[in-house]
């Protein structure tokens, strides 16, 4: 796909592609919202870099909607700042923000055309009719949706929908793309499709978004970094890479894949009592046929196929660890050695340990 | 009739002359030739009477036809004013209740005040009561008012009539264009107005259009109120019916009702058109 001049004119707009905008991108400080007597964003900083992808991710009622809203302009916050490429922003109505928003469910208006939709925002700007047509043909195009520019949204499928919603909020070249569960809308096929032509429209434009989702692989596989949110704070704030090697607290590890969760300390290889809380990646537990160093004697009690790898559980014992294994399907019942590779340890709900070798 | 499960239903459906089927048809016949009786019927005398000339019993058909009925109707001058007032006070009506109404109708969809509740229903009140002793005290306040036998007092009359319509459909209407359209207007640079006119108010026409043809039709056969307040210095199309009935052979108020009937049909057919050929169509996936 290639880039179209229209949306890279603006010299104001951080759309040029390769080159990271000026200043900036967005600063948020000291973020706080109490809906309803009950704190739902509590002191939240967050700074995103210009060109730069963040997802927010939490379970439901985390508070990263609020947040999301609240940078859009739906929402006033209580108090803190918002900083879009320096200029502050919370005293501004949504329509005088420099931002663009797509919604959950992609707000089309239904009594407008795709190409309607998408030139609306450029109608209220007061360009001309040649303008906007260029402007709207360019970014269909950039969507692949050109054919469908006389349709109403009715008309268009789900996955062509969220594409006119995307396209309605780059064609207003903002400073700022928010994105609100972009992919929940749509089957699992599609995601993974259609993440994949988000991230890439996000590079070619080098435009920074902030993408709400609940969906850790969705987060995982678009972002740059990863504010992993939980009770109206940031639990964690770093890339996928790191978020997923070395959580920083036990809810992100809990979040952020699947682990062991045991009570007891690592003693060579072994798992012995104590109070602290022990997470083992299920590929950090290895288990073979014969016996190897650090390997224990273990039985097999459930596999669980899940198509590339089966998930197995086997007994050893200290505990019942869970593995991912692939090749050869196991047995339950089948005698089989397992070593712990490595394992964090958190204290209260910390990491105090970093995720070291055990053997 | 309790159609259990797939194939042997099927099967049984697929048979040409069950008892249920029997029935149904029966039934089916029935209603039709109800409908036919009671609704075709009086509209076909109607029509046949207009053109009558004398029509004794037992003749299926009037005895000779004749346009003199028409004429009378047409040349009469106070028949001709009283059109004239009709296709005057009901678009006013519609007109006034929408200024009033609408803003309303969209405060009482979106904003949650004190009362809110309370006023929603009060709007019944007007229908809940006879209408006639509604009428015979809002005479006594037209009275001290210099009210009576004005335009002024008769399109309060109208207005009146139509507040409810006015007033819950369109809430409804407003109600239900989902807040993240508008939302997203605002996000797209909107102001607040652009997004009530861009948005909303589309949104919501369907409802609006049936809510001004019910006002229209309201008030285009509003006699009660328009009897009291406007005769005889105003009379319109439903009141002079009445006097046509008692003064005149059957068959003016047959020409008169046929008349009458025609700014209804015709915004009923219009409305119909664009409703269901429209947004609402299209957006909401009726068929």
């Amino acid at each position: 796909m290639t880039i179209h001049e229209p949306l890279t004119e603006s010299s104001a707009s951080p759309t040029n592609p390769g080159t990271p905008a000026s200043s900036g991108g967005l600063t948020i400080r000291g973020l706080h919202k109490v809906l309803g007597g009950r704190t739902i964003i509590d002191n939240l900083d967050l700074s995103v870099k210009a060109g730069e992808l963040v997802s927010l991710l939490g379970p439901s009622g985390c508070g990263k909607t609020t947040t999301l809203r609240m940078i859009a302009g739906f929402l006033e916050p209580d108090s803190g700042s918002i900083e879009v490429e320096g200029q502050e922003v919370s005293h501004l109505g949504a329509e005088n923000r420099p931002s663009a928003m797509v919604f959950q469910n992609y707000a089309l208006w239904p009594h407008m055309t795709v190409a309607k939709n998408v030139g609306f925002p450029l109608k209220l700007r007061k360009m001309s009719k040649a303008e906007i047509k260029d402007k709207v043909e360019a970014v269909l195009e950039l969507v692949s949706l050109l054919h469908h520019k006389d349709s109403k949204p009715a008309r268009i499928s789900g996955g062509e929908q969220q594409r006119v919603a995307l396209a309605r909020a780059l064609v207003q070249e903002p400073k700022l793309l928010l994105l609100d569960e972009p992919l929940s809308n749509l089957d699992a096929k599609l995601r993974v499709k259609v993440r994949e032509d988000i991230r890439k429209i996000q590079q070619e434009l080098g435009i920074t978004t902030v993408i709400v989702t609940h969906d850790q692989e969705e987060a995982m596989s678009m972002s740059d970094r990863i504010a992993v949110m939980n009770a109206g704070k940031i639990e964690q704030y770093s890339t996928p890479e790191a978020l997923y090697a070395r959580p920083e607290t036990e809810f992100v590890a809990t979040f952020i894949g699947s682990m062991n969760r045991l009570e007891g300390t690592l003693d060579g290889g072994l798992i012995t009592t104590g109070t602290d809380i022990l997470g083992i990646r299920p590929e950090d537990v290895i288990l073979a046929d014969a016996p190897f160093a650090g390997a224990v004697p273990a039985t097999v009690e459930r596999v669980v196929p899940r198509g590339h790898f089966q998930e197995v559980y086997v007994r050893r014992a200290d505990a019942q660890l869970r593995s991912f294994v692939t090749g050869e399907p196991m047995q339950p019942g089948q005698q089989t050695y397992a070593a712990i590779r490595k394992a964090m340890t958190f204290r209260d709900g910390r990491l105090v340990a970093e995720p070291g070798a055990a053997l | 009739m309790a159609v259990a499960t797939g194939s042997p239903a099927a099967s049984r459906t697929r048979r040409p002359l069950t008892l249920d089927a029997i029935v149904r048809n029966v039934l089916v016949g029935l209603f039709v030739a109800l409908m036919v009786v009671f609704i075709l019927g009086p509209l076909l005398w109607l029509g046949v009477r207009a053109f009558a000339g004398t029509w004794t019993y037992p003749n299926l058909l009037p005895d000779d036809w004749t346009l003199r009925w028409w004429q009378v109707v047409v040349n009469d001058g106070a028949l001709g004013i009283a059109v004239q007032n009709s296709l005057f006070f009901a678009p006013v009506t519609v007109l006034v209740s929408a200024v009033i109404c609408l803003p309303a109708a969209y405060a009482f969809a979106r904003f949650d005040f004190p009362g809110r509740r309370f006023f929603l229903i009060s709007l019944f009140a007007t229908n809940a009561f006879p209408k006639m002793g509604l009428f015979v005290t809002l005479a006594a306040l037209f009275y001290a008012l210099n009210l009576m036998n004005t335009v002024l007092g008769i399109l309060v009359v109208h207005v009146l009539g139509t507040v409810v319509f006015m007033t819950w459909i369109p809430a409804a209407a407003f109600a239900a264009v989902p807040r993240n359209l508008e939302e997203a207007a605002r996000d797209a640079g909107a102001s607040k107005l652009r997004v009530f006119t861009s948005v909303t108010l589309p949104m919501a026409l369907p409802g609006i259009i049936v809510a001004a043809v019910m006002s229209f039709l309201a008030s285009f056969d509003e006699a009660q109120g328009t009897y009291l307040v406007g005769a005889p210095a105003f009379m319109t199309m439903p009141t002079q019916m009445y006097s046509l009935v008692l003064n005149y052979p059957t068959q003016v108020a047959a020409v008169f009702s046929i008349l009458l009937a025609i700014p209804s049909v015709a915004l009923m057919l219009a409305a119909h058109k664009h409703i269901l050929g429209g947004q609402l169509a299209e957006g909401f996936q009726i068929k």
